[in-house]
């Protein structure tokens, strides 16, 4: 308990957490990219998606979960961060009437608004593919027509460059954030972090933007 | 001889008349004790936190006393130990190059010019071996060898090599052990610390000292602090004479209330000039900072030959160049002792041949040893000194020869104690630069550390147990008629200094007193310059008391009152010193006595007549003071001249 | 050299402050920053007036006591330097320079420039040193330290506490102090017995302290005089893992 009321405990379980959604993330990239091989092969993996674990699990136990998990990291990410934030906040009540040219690069700088921005995103997200709430085909099963049918109308894939230019910095700086907070950095290990949360960041953001770009662009119909 | 009067001669009587190896252990054998279970109803002042207050402060608490200590600024860490460069002295002998406790001994009586006290220098010499001991556990990172054993070098012109040391930054280390020792014990709550809080008197009640007089430096609060002994580890005066490498705030005020308050004060006209300083570059100068004299092992001092030249240095061609301390000292050339270099130094600029603004500088030069040796090299040996030069004159080493000035750095003189450390009040002990103990007319490079870590760790508290555990002490509370009374003369002087509300500001009579004092009183003395100084100085302290401006008022924080109440102090020290380096007609050390030398121009010392150390008793303000002689005996190092042509 | 200074003035802690434009037409480019204060305060007590304080001691850069922010930067611009350290010649003639006191709910203002940094010595009273009374030190070559654990020591070691760090940092955070207590004493053998304690401890002080929490900007860094990097931090992240996870 004295772990988690201290700074470095809360900055350690936004770090893991952040690992963990970061893992997933990947995975999740890598998934999305098999909409290239087509409707068949694409709507097969969505399937597939839910009988992992058979026969041992039950049908989208697995999955289950998954999400579990998921929201449990996200929401101790975020509870976090929020505290944290308070915390910093109230640290430095007086700004200085001059201001700081700040050393720390947009990435750092943004970093709270970036995981607001992303908070948000992800309901939006949900509510687009999982549950099929917004989405304007929304049939269950049908993934790939789904997928085709939101990135078609141009402001949906606007707002998915804009969140995903917004995960990529989130990545930038969280990445080598973690590595330093769970104190795997080293001097010699810097430049090595840096580039790895740089590529990281690139690989995810064009990963996850070239399926509505490619929807947008006709290439996948 | 009306400046002074003689008095009758004093003596130390608490060294134990054994032979010199056996003195301290024969001591602390005689020496009382005090019940551990006991010790913590007997409270302890402490003022100042540098590296002997602070190491007091550490020990007396770790061994069971209650412990008040204080330090004018805002941490116990910030204290001016920190701020020393070079090393400290042990004769551990790890090098098997000859060192032992008797040699260190003898080079500190001898660089001390034979003017300390034998058995104090022994029990220093004998106490260091343990001071690296107890730094080394504390976490002090000493430089080390590639096998992870300690790093030494040689230091000062001593030929072994017994200083350790930190990169440039020893002082800063041995500081922030000893910081971090306090730091545990006030959290144990052995130690009850006032940062931010100045002595502003000593108390002293029944002829002992009880307790000091202190002002809250933020909200001006003034109270006192009641103990059953005092223990003053206030630093040196060097800032008596406005320019010097000690920290702005420095000051003698502790020592000069307790000299006041009959204190003997020792031997205040030995003050150790620093040959490699960065000149001051305008009016505006508010201190001097040191380089470490180790550039002189590779630079080389020159002056244009001709006076008034002004070209710039690389204009200069070698026929022009005067290498003033190769040339008149063929065997040592530019690693000459420190106040021969400063001498030096000043001649040049007095025949109008030195550098820089106003003329009072002289090249200090890398360019050989860059031909010599490779840019890397000396980047390599010097990089962090040339940095700091850079950054403070904006001019580049590598290309423009530096410039260099003798500057005040340390003062051997303080408060007289005898060998338990303790003053001629009671109850009233001296630790570090404070007392004049053991450097004699000069300190050896790397001593003054080992000096105030011996003091604070090792050879205070043992003589404050034995004080405690032989005095019979009655209670006394604030009411006291002495309390009140040196309250209301603290509050009385303060309150006087802010209703004066003059025209001239404090820093310029302080400027006007560094100026005279440096001018006759600094390098090199003259009876003539000393005695116009005489003339002048009580002049200057009545002009102060009638014509300086402190703006505010003394019931909240007021930087202006701080530094009145000291400059008010330093007037009258200045007096002193003054007066001691006129009535000591010898040269000897830090003390340049321009009639005393020898036809080569060396200092020529007179020990059938001044193989004594002078203290001082107060004679009043403006009043002629009374000397009281301390023989000194050497039988053990036997006296000689110092001879560096 | 002509130079404006825009200094906050505040007359006690609970007082209100502002910043107060003051000209100061004869500015030499050789003083030191502090030295230009000392000139304007010179002629503020001589017309009257109420001298700016501000902390201050060695002003050779070793001490830590004086600090102020200059025109947004902890220091000044100069890298690697003390406010003490930083000379005039550094600005322009005509400049306006803004000088703020540090900025922290944990550094209360005491009087214009000068704040409260008594957080600091807490944070080291909580641990921050190795527990050897006097006269209990065993022979100084017992025990050999590797030359590059010393050196890696004497760099943290370095820290001369002058709390730039908090006041670059957006958080105020007192990290990069911390970790540099930390990764001097826990990489040294003599500091091993109290290792998992000390971070422990320290780490407790300094949140009690109300220092933010560390979002690993580097300011503190890039303001630290004595370069004090930011491998530290990570150090006392490590430490700390190490500690509350071992410990139970």
């Amino acid at each position: 308990m004295n772990f988690w009321r201290s700074t470095i405990g809360k900055k350690t379980v936004m770090a893991v957490t952040g690992l963990l959604m970061l893992l997933f993330l990947i995975v999740h990239m890598l998934g999305n990219l098999k909409i290239f091989f087509g409707r068949t092969d694409f709507d097969h993996y969505a399937h597939w998606l839910r009988t992992i674990g058979n026969p041992v699990l039950h049908e989208s136990w697995y999955l289950w979960i998954q999400r579990f998990v998921l929201v449990v990291a996200v929401v101790l990410h975020a509870v976090s961060a929020y505290q944290l934030s308070r915390r910093d906040l109230k640290a430095r009540p007086t700004k200085y009437s001059h201001h700081q040219r700040a050393k720390a690069g947009y990435a750092t700088h943004i970093m709270r608004y970036g995981g607001i921005t992303l908070a948000l995103f992800i309901v939006y997200h949900i509510l687009d593919f999982t549950t099929l709430t917004l989405n304007r085909h929304g049939v269950d099963g049908a993934a790939y027509d789904n997928v085709v049918s939101s990135f078609s109308v141009w402001w949906v894939t606007v707002i998915y460059i804009a969140a995903m230019i917004c995960l990529g910095l989130h990545i930038q700086h969280g990445f080598w954030s973690a590595a330093q907070t769970l104190g795997y950095n080293r001097p010699s290990r810097d430049r090595a972090f840096k580039g790895m949360a740089t590529g990281l960041a690139v690989l995810l953001t064009a990963g996850f933007l070239i399926v509505p770009v490619s929807v947008l662009a006709g290439l996948v119909d | 001889m009306s400046f002074y009067r003689l008095g009758d001669d004093i003596a130390d009587t608490t060294a134990p008349d054994v032979p010199i190896e056996q003195r301290w252990d024969k001591r602390r054998f005689d020496a009382k004790l005090v019940n551990p279970a006991n010790r913590r109803r007997h409270t302890v002042i402490v003022v100042g936190t540098g590296l002997a207050g602070g190491a007091a402060g550490a020990t007396l608490a770790e061994q069971g006393y209650h412990v008040i200590q204080f330090c004018y600024q805002d941490s116990p860490r910030r204290a001016h130990s920190i701020a020393a460069q070079g090393g400290i002295n042990a004769a551990k002998n790890y090098r098997n190059d000859g060192d032992s406790v008797y040699r260190l001994f003898y080079d500190t009586v001898k660089g001390g010019d034979f003017r300390s006290r034998e058995s104090n220098v022994y029990r220093l010499a004998q106490t260091s071996t343990q001071i690296i001991d107890q730094c080394v556990a504390q976490g002090v990172p000493f430089a080390r060898e590639y096998g992870g054993l300690l790093d030494t070098r040689s230091f000062g012109g001593v030929q072994v090599a017994r200083t350790f040391y930190a990169r440039g930054q020893t002082g800063q280390q041995l500081l922030i052990g000893a910081y971090q020792a306090l730091s545990r014990q006030i959290d144990a709550g052995g130690v009850e610390m006032h940062a931010r809080t100045e002595m502003l008197d000593l108390i002293v009640i029944d002829g002992r000292a009880r307790g000091i007089v202190a002002r809250d430096l933020i909200t001006g609060e003034i109270s006192t602090y009641l103990a059953d002994a005092v223990v003053l580890a206030t630093g040196g005066y060097g800032n008596v004479f406005y320019l010097s490498t000690n920290a702005k705030n420095s000051n003698a005020s502790a020592i000069w209330r307790a000299h006041r308050r009959g204190a003997y004060f020792a031997n205040p006209c030995y003050t150790q000039i620093h040959p490699t300083c960065i000149p001051r570059s305008g009016d505006h100068q508010s201190k001097l900072t040191l380089m470490s004299e180790s550039l002189r092992n590779d630079g080389r001092i020159w002056v244009p030959k001709n006076p008034g030249d002004t070209r710039s240095p690389d204009q200069i061609p070698e026929a022009d160049r005067d290498y003033y301390l190769e040339r008149i000292y063929p065997g040592f050339g530019n690693l000459v002792p420190r106040d021969i270099a400063s001498r030096a130094a000043k001649n040049q600029c007095d025949l109008g041949r030195g550098v820089g603004p106003g003329g009072l500088g002289v090249y200090l030069d890398f360019a050989d040893a860059i031909k010599r040796m490779g840019e890397a090299a000396v980047r390599e040996k010097y990089g962090n000194l040339f940095e700091m030069y850079d950054r403070i004159t904006g001019e580049d080493p590598y290309k423009v020869p530096m410039r260099i000035y003798p500057a005040i750095h340390y003062t051997m003189g303080g408060l007289w104690v005898d060998y338990d450390l303790q003053s001629t009040i009671p109850g009233c002990f001296v630790v570090g630069e404070a007392n004049f103990s053991d450097h004699g007319a000069n300190r050896l490079g790397a001593s003054a550390l080992m000096q105030g870590l011996a003091d604070g760790y090792f050879v205070l508290p043992p003589m404050l147990g034995n004080y405690i555990a032989s005095t019979k002490l009655d209670k006394v509370d604030a009411s006291h008629p002495e309390v009140t009374a040196t309250v209301a003369e603290a509050t009385g002087r303060l309150d006087r200094l802010l209703s004066i509300d003059g025209e001239r500001t404090v820093d310029s009579f302080h400027r006007e007193l560094g100026e005279i004092l440096w001018n006759e009183c600094g390098m090199a003395r003259t009876e003539d310059g000393l005695r116009k100084a005489l003339g002048r100085l009580p002049e200057l302290r009545e002009e102060f008391w009638r014509s300086v401006k402190v703006p505010g008022s003394g019931a909240s924080l007021n930087q202006s009152l701080e530094r009145a109440n000291r400059v008010s102090d330093f007037l009258e020290l200045g007096e002193l010193l003054c007066v001691d380096a006129l009535h000591r007609e010898e040269s000897c050390g830090g003390h340049f006595r321009v009639e005393s030398q020898t036809p080569d121009g060396e200092a020529r010392r007179d020990d059938d007549r001044f193989a004594y150390a002078a203290a001082w008793e107060f004679g009043g303000t403006g009043g002629t003071p009374v000397l009281h002689r301390e023989p000194l005996e050497f039988n053990y190092v036997h006296l000689a001249q110092r001879n560096y042509a | 050299m002509k130079l404006t200074l825009r200094i906050w003035r505040q007359a006690g802690p609970a007082e209100p402050g502002s910043m107060v434009a003051y000209e100061v037409p004869d500015a030499n480019p050789d003083m030191s920053f502090l030295e230009l204060l000392d000139v304007l305060n010179e002629r503020l007590t001589l017309e009257g007036g109420d001298p700016v304080t501000f902390d201050h001691d060695c002003r050779e850069g070793i001490c830590g006591s004086c600090g102020v922010v200059i025109n947004g930067q902890a220091h000044g611009p100069r890298a690697l330097t003390t406010t003490c350290q930083l000379h005039v010649r550094s600005f322009s003639d005509g400049d306006v320079i803004d000088i703020e006191p540090w900025r922290s709910v944990a550094f209360g203002v005491l009087k214009d420039l000068m704040v409260d940094r008594s957080g600091l010595d807490r944070i080291i009273q909580a641990g921050g040193y190795i527990s050897a009374p006097t006269g209990s030190a065993p022979e100084a070559h017992s025990t050999p330290v590797p030359k590059p654990i010393a050196d890696s020591a004497f760099d943290n070691a370095t820290c001369i506490g002058c709390g730039a760090c908090v006041a670059a940092c957006p958080n105020g955070s007192a990290m990069l102090f911390t970790s540099a207590k930390v990764a001097h004493l826990n990489s040294l053998p003599q500091g091993a017995p109290e290792r998992a304690s000390r971070v422990l401890n320290l780490v407790e002080a300094m949140d009690a302290e109300g220092f933010g929490g560390c979002t690993n900007t580097g300011e503190c860094t890039n303001a630290c005089p004595k370069g004090i990097p930011m491998d530290s931090i990570a150090t006392l992240n490590r430490e700390y893992l190490r500690a509350s996870l071992g410990r139970k």
